[in-house]
């Protein structure tokens, strides 16, 4: 049944895609005036010269890992959660709630304190359009686009009004207390001899995320659960027959989905501004579409595509600050790797089957 | 309040639902013949920023318009390639041509002007200026003065550029082809029941793409009018969301024309009052928070969508693509 080996189908057509992506990125720069191979080295000088560079890049891959892994897991049952920007924010409302409010004793014990009511936070917040999805048929892409909106509302009325300190200006939360204050890479490395750049903000969140997909993968493809989530992505009315209620998938599915965009809180709020700021996910939610759509919806595809996203917003940082390439020039480069790997993918995947269809002939 | 800042909100609701509108009319038009469309929000912010660009380049607004709806159209071919052609996903074909527009705009701004994603703004004949109906008053004093039924006629019904006129026309147009022509009648069918427009010989593809370019045309219009109209000048990301008000709209309107206008409307409002805070203060004698209006067309489209209050339906063949069988 299968046209294509295995290989063609987890590494060619994506490599493929990408490299479209990268070539009309080029043409891009070179259609604004500049020089797309200078361009690259640029980013690659910036993004992974320096343990400052990889700093940043790693810090960034951390979000993408979370906001990836939550589009995949959303993914394998088919649904499609656009809210992870919105799920992601509320993360952040919980990770400001676990820090400002609950003396911890220790980092440690603040993380995970932290961990819990991120994640929590994102669930409830994925949990309501799954909920009218499983139950009243309600489309939840439409729904999780709503709840972006609404999201950003709450966050900027908490921040406004609630929990903004008294005098301040700019809507924020207080400072975190020092003793919620996460090791970053330089801490953890040290004692190895290994000395990573003090400043940048790459810290022990990456472990987490490192775990977090380890463990989506023992989900979706070592439990029960995984199993059933999958049957049902792969064809409703037969995982229905097979006695799996797709009102229980659904939500599990995305609650699991909210939890995970919500933990990447931990990272950008308490890893790294160490207070709760408007636009905190920086749109984060969305690069975990191209994340996930790039990685194929596996966890490793997922970290090593979260940590190519982590080299491009560090290198169009760079070029922003050293070429007059704006900074959207990523938004560019993120649209086009949905747009190829996600939305035509069909369009590489067609002449390639022929392909292999015909040399397949040949051989018999 | 008085009977003249009610006038003023009403003639500043025109004025912010008419973007709404066209885009709202765009996505019907793509949804009724089942191609789900997340990039109104795109192709809106793509349009206002050729139509700003070239109105400012040539000096005049006509050709801006052109262009506006050139490069909208342009992404709803790449849209058409994604979802007819290719048969890919929708959705994400919708969410890419939003990052695209988002990008691009500010890349192309940046490269050509060099103002920080922002053109130069336009004034004289590179914009959409009011058209003054005859015997209408202009200066607000003048108004403030004059008969209820001339502070209609002054501030509500004239004064407002020519696209908004166009796009009122565009709604009995809209529900005359769609409801009384052949066209229409195929438009509808092939958003429920692709195949039996096939099995009838008439082309899906062809439907679907014509369908698509509609939507791309009327998506540019909208875009020209934000940047040409109600603006003097394109700045970065000024469709701020409307894309998606207008889609909440339309599953608010169930997909229908008639119903779109007043949909629109009712958003336009919700943003006019937004402006006003002082209004809703002295009328309801309490403040409301400003975001809770700019929130509400997406809470209600929750409700609407959860089917609390009647339910929303949309075209069966909604987001397939369709496979001819062999």
């Amino acid at each position: 049944m299968d046209v294509m080996p295995k290989w063609a189908e987890v590494v060619l057509v994506p490599l493929i895609s990408l490299l479209l992506a990268a070539i009309l990125s080029g043409l891009v720069i070179l259609a604004i005036g500049e020089d797309p191979i200078a361009a690259l080295k640029l980013m690659i000088d910036g993004a992974l010269g320096s343990t400052y560079g990889w700093g940043y890049t790693l810090y960034y891959a951390t979000n993408f890992m979370f906001t990836g892994l939550a589009v995949s897991v959303a993914f394998h049952a088919r649904l499609f959660n656009i809210g992870g920007e919105g799920q992601a924010m509320l993360g952040g409302l919980g990770v400001a709630l676990a820090c400002l409010f609950i003396p911890w004793p220790h980092w440690s014990l603040g993380l995970l304190g932290a961990i819990v009511l991120a994640g929590a936070f994102g669930a409830v917040w994925a949990a309501v359009p799954a909920y009218l999805q499983a139950k009243r048929g309600s489309h939840i892409v439409i729904t999780t686009i709503m709840f972006n909106f609404i999201a950003a509302a709450v966050l900027n009325y908490m921040l406004v009004n609630v929990l903004r300190p008294k005098g301040a200006m700019d809507p924020a939360t207080a400072r975190f207390p020092e003793a919620v204050h996460l090791p970053s890479l330089h801490d953890i490395l040290a004692p190895i001899g290994i000395n990573f750049s003090k400043a940048a903000p790459a810290n022990v969140s990456l472990l987490v995320a490192i775990i977090a997909c380890v463990l989506v993968w023992l989900l979706i493809w070592r439990t029960k659960l995984g199993y059933e989530i999958r049957a049902y992505g792969h064809s409703e009315s037969a995982a229905k027959y097979a006695g799996i209620s797709p009102v229980k998938i659904t939500m599990i599915a995305m609650i699991i989905s909210g939890a995970l965009a919500g933990m990447m809180a931990i990272n950008n709020v308490m890893g790294e501004a160490e207070r709760l700021v408007l636009n905190a996910t920086e749109g984060a939610g969305f690069i975990g579409i191209a994340v996930a759509l790039m990685g194929r919806s596996h966890p490793l595809g997922v970290f090593i595509a979260a940590i190519l996203f982590g080299f491009l917003y560090q290198g169009g940082a760079e070029l922003a600050l050293w070429t007059s390439i704006p900074r959207e020039l990523i938004v560019v480069i993120q649209a086009l790797v949905i747009l190829f790997t996600g939305a035509l993918d069909n369009m590489v995947r067609m002449p390639l089957e022929r392909i292999f269809l015909a040399l397949r002939k040949e051989g018999n | 309040m008085d009977f003249f800042t009610l006038i003023q909100i009403l003639d500043a609701t025109v004025r912010l639902a008419i973007p709404l509108l066209l885009a709202c009319l765009a996505g019907l038009f793509s949804e009724r013949a089942g191609i789900f469309d997340i990039g109104l929000e795109g192709k809106m912010l793509a349009a206002a920023f050729f139509s700003a660009a070239i109105a400012s380049m040539t000096g005049s607004v006509w050709i801006g318009l052109l262009a506006g709806i050139a490069a909208s159209l342009f992404l709803s071919g790449v849209h058409g390639l994604a979802s007819i052609t290719f048969r890919g996903n929708q959705l994400i074909s919708g969410v890419a041509i939003n990052f695209l527009a988002a990008g691009m705009t500010v890349l192309i701004a940046q490269s050509w002007f060099s103002q920080g994603g922002r053109t130069p703004s336009l004034s004289g004949a590179e914009r959409f200026n009011p058209i003054n109906f005859p015997g209408a008053l202009t200066t607000t004093n003048e108004v403030k003065a004059a008969s209820p039924l001339m502070q209609v006629y002054s501030e509500l019904l004239s004064g407002h550029s020519l696209l908004v006129y166009v796009a009122l026309l565009t709604v009995p147009m809209t529900w005359w082809l769609l409801y009384r022509t052949r066209f229409g009648l195929r438009l509808r069918a092939v958003g429920e029941n692709p195949a039996a427009v096939d099995t009838a010989g008439v082309s899906v593809v062809g439907l679907r793409y014509a369908a698509v370019a509609i939507c791309g045309i009327l998506c540019g219009i909208a875009g020209a009018y934000l940047s040409t109209a109600l603006q003097a000048g394109f700045v970065k990301d000024m469709s701020a969301g409307r894309g998606f008000i207008a889609l909440a709209a339309l599953i608010f309107a169930k997909w229908r024309p008639w119903h779109a206008l007043y949909a629109t409307f009712l958003f336009g409002l919700f943003q006019a009052l937004e402006l006003r805070p002082d209004v809703i203060e002295a009328v309801i004698g309490m403040k409301v928070q400003g975001q809770f209006l700019g929130t509400l067309p997406y809470i209600m489209t929750v409700v609407i969508l959860a089917g609390f209050v009647g339910k929303a339906i949309p075209p069966r063949a909604g987001g397939e693509p369709y496979v001819k069988e062999r």
